[in-house]
């Protein structure tokens, strides 16, 4: 059978598996729509939180970006795993205990205040559409790789699947459908991991193989550790040593803290806090959710080191007609480029971009068959462009692997990205039918109409997240930072004062988020957007890049917040009893009970 | 147990978070940022021990920190009498 057939197979299979479990979790209250009812078992909840929160950008792109960039790529490794440490004991046990439905809910009740709740909305749904964007785009892109289908109908196919899961079930739909997804993502992540570790050092696991000693064309051991060879190999093209960094070690610093801060602060993360039955379980949750993140992440690095040594040693300084049949299937798909510099007919890699942007290929093909551009060419002798998504998307084929490991891949794409967009969904959905139109504007609103308000929220957020995903903004490589920097400035430490510090009160929480949201929002417009050109570490502020920066409007948020907290008045006595309640995890309800 | 208070069950679990990320300060920021040069001098299998932390032993021990907060606020809760029901 082809790669095409099984690759319909297993993505059509995955999606029949998806929709059963979507008409199997059909909701009828609001409390199953946002929570699942608060049912889930802890072991699920983590395997959903971890499909929730790794995304295409993690399934397709990390081990790519850890393979090029080596050692400055343990910012996102650290970062996107601690902050599961902070949730765990700072925030999810309590938010739990406090058992509302949403983040604003949190913010609304316990600063006393609309504005806050109003602010807070804000908040989730600009981080949400900034990031789900993205994940409609990621769908699309996998469906045209492997399907060869049109981007756009494969964002379309996207949002049909999603819409149909996420606006019938609801959190109990998306919950169950992201356990399944995290199998099948998990699955195809580790199985090309695992034939690539054991090609090259004959170890079984990543983890181990990542410290090991290579084997050679013979399967016999060379005596040289694969990350010995690999700095190597990388200083003699000219790059600098794979285990050592070029980024500033503050700049290393901050940009670690506000992913790790931001993870702990976004929406869709928190909100799966809340769909287990008890504060007990929203820690042993966390530890979970954690242990099927460490699986896919502790292996990235591992295969990003392997493939960044298959890939000089097959192809640098290899004659073009000589290379091996992936290297032309992606150079067609458009992922590859080579322009022979030298004239000599054979790939050279070293430092620096071959031409300058992504490939624009003029039609015609070269006298050795490659594919001919019409950028203009580098002074360095570097000929070749690879697009880091390879590393991943291209392993099963590096690695001679059955044709049913590249179809799995296909499918572990598709689910890392659908199950993102839908948690993204359902945060915004619940923030507009719950924060906004029940809180707010309309309290009297009946259950039945609150969820068919929460329905049409979800269904009007997936076709514009669709329409997104379809016309790009030229920005979604950059929001990452913005996702993440907004989180960690505004929501992270105004939840954790609200828990920890009894005296925060209405005052200090609204100064503190809008002024680390309004220093956050504007540095990173500034640098990204308005003057890009500007983005230099000697404009920067003490050297702290755009990614950075959610840490030092984090710090400001806090400074602020104690400040003007101090000024005014300390919150009602009502509100401090709330504070000593989600302190413990025994609930009043059952308290009165007997 | 019955005497302990709330108050008392609070201060020891800001106490136990309070030990606990100071490990996960210094695995992450201390071996894997700040002191990711000196102890790039020291070998730990085929690892630079500097860079193994960066990109592995950090989120070994993050899992370890959560399996361990999570046991002993078990132990907690039951030792002041404030789990649930």
């Amino acid at each position: 059978m082809d790669i095409q057939f099984l690759t319909y197979l297993f993505v059509g299979g995955s999606f029949v598996l998806y929709i059963g479990i979507a008409i199997a979790s059909r909701v009828g209250s609001t409390k199953e729509f946002y929570v699942a009812g608060g049912g889930v078992s802890p072991m699920a909840n983590g395997a959903a939180t971890a499909a929730d929160w790794m995304s295409a950008a993690s399934f397709i792109s990390m081990a790519g970006i850890i393979a090029y960039s080596g050692y400055d790529a343990s910012v996102y490794l650290m970062g996107w795993t601690g902050g599961y440490v902070l949730l765990a004991m700072l925030l999810a046990p309590y938010l739990r205990k406090f058992g509302k439905f949403t983040v604003p809910d949190f913010i609304g009740d316990r600063y006393y205040s609309n504005v806050a709740r109003t602010v807070a909305v804000i908040c989730v749904i600009f981080v949400s559409f900034t990031y789900v964007a993205g994940q409609m785009r990621g769908t699309g892109i996998v469906f045209a790789r492997f399907l060869e289908v049109d981007v756009d109908l494969g964002v379309v196919i996207g949002m049909v699947i999603v819409f149909f899961y996420a606006v019938l079930g609801g959190m109990k739909g998306i919950t169950y459908t992201q356990v399944a997804q995290y199998c099948v993502l998990i699955f195809a992540f580790t199985v090309p991991a695992i034939f690539l570790s054991i090609m090259m050092t004959g170890h079984v696991l990543p983890q181990t193989g990542f410290g090991a000693t290579l084997l050679d064309s013979a399967g016999n051991d060379s005596g040289v550790y694969l990350l010995t060879r690999l700095d190597e190999l990388v200083t003699e093209l000219g790059f600098r040593e794979y285990t050592s960094g070029a980024k500033s070690t503050l700049d290393v610093f901050f940009i670690t803290a506000a992913l790790m801060c931001g993870t702990a602060g976004l929406p869709h993360v928190i909100v799966r806090f809340f769909t287990v039955p008890r504060v007990r379980d929203a820690r042993v949750s966390a530890g979970w959710a954690l242990f099927f993140i460490a699986i896919l992440y502790t292996s990235a690095p591992a295969v990003g080191a392997f493939a960044r040594v298959n890939l000089i040693e097959t192809v640098d300084n290899a004659a073009y007609e000589e290379l091996p049949q992936w290297f032309y299937n992606w150079e067609n798909s458009g992922l590859i480029a080579w322009v022979d510099k030298n004239g000599d007919g054979r790939v050279q890699m070293a430092a620096g971009d071959p031409f300058s942007g992504t490939p624009s290929y003029s039609g015609e093909r070269g006298s050795h068959g490659e594919r001919l551009l019409t950028n203009a060419p580098t002074d360095n002798p570097s000929e070749v462009y690879i697009d880091r998504d390879i590393i991943v998307l291209a392993n099963p084929e590096i690695g001679n692997l059955p044709a049913w490991v590249v179809a799995l891949v296909a499918a572990g794409g598709v689910a890392a990205a659908l199950s993102t967009a839908a948690g993204l969904l359902l945060v915004i959905s619940s923030a507009i039918s719950h924060d906004l139109l029940k809180k707010q504007l309309k309290p009297d609103i009946s259950e039945k109409g609150e969820l068919l308000a929460a329905r049409i929220a979800a269904a009007v957020a997936i076709v514009i997240a669709g329409y997104f995903g379809i016309n790009p903004p030229g920005f979604v490589a950059e929001v990452v930072a913005f996702a993440f920097g907004l989180a960690a400035s505004s929501f992270f430490p105004v939840i954790l004062m609200g828990i920890f510090y009894k005296r925060m009160n209405r005052e200090g929480a609204i100064a503190g988020m809008l002024v680390g949201l309004i220093f956050t929002f504007s540095y990173i417009v500034y640098f990204k957007f308005i003057a890009p050109e500007m983005s230099t570490p000697e404009h920067w502020w003490f050297g702290v890049s755009p990614e950075g920066i959610g840490t030092l409007g984090m710090i400001f948020n806090f400074v602020t917040a104690l400040v003007v907290s101090k000024l005014t008045a300390p919150p009602p006595a009502s509100i401090q009893h709330i504070v000593e309640e989600i302190r413990v995890p025994r609930g009043a309800g059952s308290a009165i009970d007997h | 147990m019955k005497g302990k208070s709330r108050q008392d069950y609070w201060k020891a679990n800001v106490r136990l978070i309070a030990t606990l990320l100071v490990i996960w300060f210094i695995v992450s920021y201390g071996f894997g940022v700040l002191l990711v040069e000196p102890l790039n001098a020291i070998h730990f299998f085929g690892f630079k021990l500097g860079f193994w932390f960066a990109q592995q032993g950090a989120i070994y021990t993050f899992l370890v920190l959560i399996v361990f907060y999570a046991w002993s606020m078990n132990r907690l809760d039951r030792e002041y009498d404030v789990e649930e029901q």
